[in-house]
């Protein structure tokens, strides 16, 4: 990387739940930025910059609502710039942010991305405003069905990682479904949705948001509490569909990994990096992540979750926030992702944090898994 | 402000239409293939690649995923899409393009906003809480601006005449243009009934469908690619309160500061393009920088957004309108603007020189 190096050293998450009624979509997003901004020891004044990240207008049905929102996000005679990736659109966001700061345009930039679904349809809004679509389940159960196939995995591994991620959800405040007691037999019972994936397997749909205030060295000198450094960031697309595509194991997926891998000298991430937090919208997403990106070999992923090493005391937690799986306000799911593994390299997790973290790994997908947004981050700058 | 020359070096756009046949990604391959052949590069020497477009357009989500096909996304390619004007897409490519890891990068814009009521679509742009309920659409809007223009005493209905017949005029020279003649008078515009007074329906811009793109370059292969690249001075944007009643509406502080950001000292420019969708609009943001119709500047040479109006590609249009100018010899300094929102709530600037 040239120019400046960008840090992550604010970060804020609204209260997820299934209806955010309390609040207004402005109210929403202020709950998340002032926590952010109180977390950095700033405030609106020293944000340079904004840019907003959420996932379909269609969802909340107003038509590019960061128009509207200009006033409450603090940009008003500010630059405002909105992304759109699909799912992976929160990664992005904070990718987008922190080339602002990278590239040297503006010292410190706020970036925000948000989802209210409780204001519409979620499923009515995927399908395009017409009734009868499958579901964001529905279009990925065939890959998970693959991956089950190939790598001969046994059906209790999804059930596994949906166990792990609702009992880590219990020890994280902002999370929305926190199930501490949560047990094999109960996942194993729900009802099937989407054949592999059975209720308890799937996310929930949350209103929600997620801000991270990203800044340069001079700012990161400015701040009491310690920084996450980038020093991986990359973005990823291929097309969504044609033949000979492997959706189980996307191309897009790979390159973003190796890249970032790369930037930050990273030869063996299994056990370079301290703690993952993917992005796992339903359970065998996990093991398929783990494989998708080369952290463990073609097969190995499942064993991983089997012998517990992607659990909270394991040698490479995943999620330790609870993940997507936990909590999904789907713009701002992405962003979770990065602003928690800020959180675990600034040893500021709370209850969910894993022990002398230096290096993290944040990712999101979206679209049919041809959209990829990854970050690494760390406890120190990069040289 | 940058610390690497960025510059356009290839470019190119459809021709805005009323109801264009192929859809939004048939307008985006030819204009996205046609811009990368005019850089002479091959589309593996693309670092980066951004897209701007809105779903609402489309009428449904994700519709920005089909465009992937236009950036030919496979092998994975590096890509990000702004729900925004193609302009903002640009920007974005410009910004990261300045880490000076890669060399060339591409952006473009596309939206068809015929299949929809363009009048229905960006009501619902509108606060949902306190403005969108009352039902103004975005010509009631206008109205409503151009009054206040009017109140002011800064402006005439003639001088909204003014510019439509600069824009009908400067179009029939332009074969991407959807609204021409050569032959307009402010008399015979005058004489028209009004649409929403004091708006004239040739003070409101047409239904258009269309995509744009621009392929930039830094340094020395923009030397190499271009004889005479379209060098970007500064780019910046910025956006206002949303609520109309709280702002000025006969003038435009965010143009004013956008262009000073980038790096506009009020120096003599050659070229303006400028995304003023409704005429007066076009005379507030002369006013934003310091210019006129009537002065040394040549304003809106393409005829501007009231000649054709492609949503989410009208304000790289502008830019690439500009940038042409340079690139062909015809000008040395252009200032290009691109505006998002109702009302000209946030607007960018692009300052571009030849060398």
């Amino acid at each position: 990387m040239s120019n400046e190096r960008c840090a992550i050293i604010g970060v804020g998450q609204t209260n997820f739940k299934k209806r955010r009624d309390d609040v207004s979509m402005p109210g929403l997003l202020r709950e998340a930025i002032d926590r952010a901004l109180e977390d950095a020891e700033l405030t609106l004044r020293d944000v340079d910059a904004v840019v907003i990240g959420k996932a379909p207008d269609a969802f909340e049905g107003v038509v590019t609502p960061e128009i509207f929102l200009a006033d409450a996000l603090g940009a008003t005679n500010k630059p405002l710039l909105r992304v759109h990736t699909a799912g992976s659109v929160g990664g992005s966001t904070c990718i987008v942010g922190a080339h602002h700061v990278i590239a040297g345009i503006h010292g410190t930039v706020l970036a925000v991305s948000w989802e209210k679904q409780s204001e519409g349809n979620a499923q009515w809004g995927l399908a395009g405003g017409r009734s009868g679509g499958i579901g964001a389940g529905g279009a990925f159960a065939p890959w998970m069905r693959a991956y089950i196939e190939r790598s001969g995995a046994p059906e209790y591994i999804g059930w596994m990682v949906a166990v792990k991620d609702r009992r880590n959800a219990a020890k994280n405040p902002y999370a929305h479904l926190k199930m501490p007691d949560i047990t094999l037999e109960q996942v194993k019972e729900s009802p099937m949705l989407w054949d592999p994936i059975r209720f308890q397997e799937s996310c929930p749909s949350s209103d929600g948001a997620c801000a991270v205030i990203l800044t340069n060295e001079e700012g990161a000198r400015r701040s009491s509490k310690p920084a996450a450094w980038f020093h991986g960031l990359s973005v990823k697309s291929e097309l969504s569909n044609f033949p000979g595509r492997n959706p189980v194991k996307p191309q897009a997926g790979v390159e973003c990994a190796h890249d970032v891998y790369r930037q930050a000298g990273i030869t063996n991430p299994r056990s370079e990096i301290d703690v993952a937090e993917l992005y796992v919208p339903f359970s065998w997403y996990e093991p398929m992540w783990l494989e998708g990106h080369d952290i463990a070999g073609p097969g190995e992923g499942w064993k991983m979750v089997d012998s517990g090493e992607t659990d909270l005391g394991g040698n490479f937690p995943v999620n330790p926030s609870g993940g997507v799986l936990s909590t999904n306000a789907i713009g701002a799911s992405g962003m979770v992702r990065f602003a928690e593994a800020a959180l675990q390299v600034r040893g500021l997790a709370g209850e969910h944090q894993i022990p002398g973290v230096r290096t993290a790994l944040a990712q999101a997908y979206g679209g049919a898994a041809n959209y990829f947004a990854m970050g690494v981050l760390r406890t120190t700058p990069p040289q | 402000m940058p610390a690497t020359d960025i510059a356009i070096v290839g470019f190119a756009q459809s021709p805005s239409l009323r109801d264009a046949n192929p859809s939004e990604v048939q307008l985006l391959v030819p204009v996205v293939t046609q811009a990368i052949e005019m850089a002479g590069i091959n589309r593996r020497e693309i670092g980066f690649t951004c897209a701007g477009s809105c779903d609402y357009l489309t009428g449904g989500p994700f519709a920005f995923v089909s465009n992937l096909e236009a950036a030919g996304a496979w092998p994975p390619i590096s890509e990000s899409h702004v729900e925004a004007d193609g302009a903002w897409a640009m920007y974005e490519a410009w910004m990261r393009l300045q880490e000076g890891d890669i060399d060339i990068a591409l952006a473009f814009g596309s939206g068809k906003s015929s299949p929809s009521n363009p009048a229905e679509v960006w009501a619902q742009q509108l606060d949902p809480y306190y403005l969108a309920p009352l039902g103004v659409d975005p010509i009631s809007l206008a109205g409503i601006q151009a009054r206040a223009l009017l109140d002011s005493g800064k402006a005439t209905e003639e001088d909204f005449a003014k510019v439509v017949v600069n824009s009908r005029r400067n179009a029939a020279a332009n074969p991407n243009a959807q609204l021409k003649d050569a032959d307009t008078t402010v008399e015979a515009l005058l004489a028209e009934p009004y649409f929403r007074t004091p708006l004239r329906k040739h003070d409101c811009p047409p239904i258009s469908d269309g995509a744009v793109a621009v392929v930039m370059a830094r340094g020395d292969k923009a030397r190499e690619l271009c004889s005479r690249p379209a060098w970007i001075r500064g780019m910046d944007h910025r956006i206002e309160a949303h609520q109309p009643g709280v702002r000025d509406l006969t003038s435009s502080p965010s143009t004013a500061l956008a262009a000073r950001k980038a790096g506009y000292d009020g120096g003599p420019l050659d070229v303006v393009e400028l995304s003023g969708t409704f005429s007066p609009q076009e005379l507030i943001l002369l006013d934003a920088l310091g210019l006129s119709l009537d002065g040394d500047t040549k304003v809106n040479p393409s005829g501007g957004a009231l000649a054709g109006n492609p949503i989410m590609a009208v304000g790289l249009v502008r830019i690439v309108e500009a940038a042409a100018r340079i690139i062909d010899g015809s000008a040395n300094r252009v200032l290009a603007h691109a505006t998002g929102g109702p009302l000209l709530q946030q607007n960018l600037v692009c300052l571009m020189e030849g060398e």
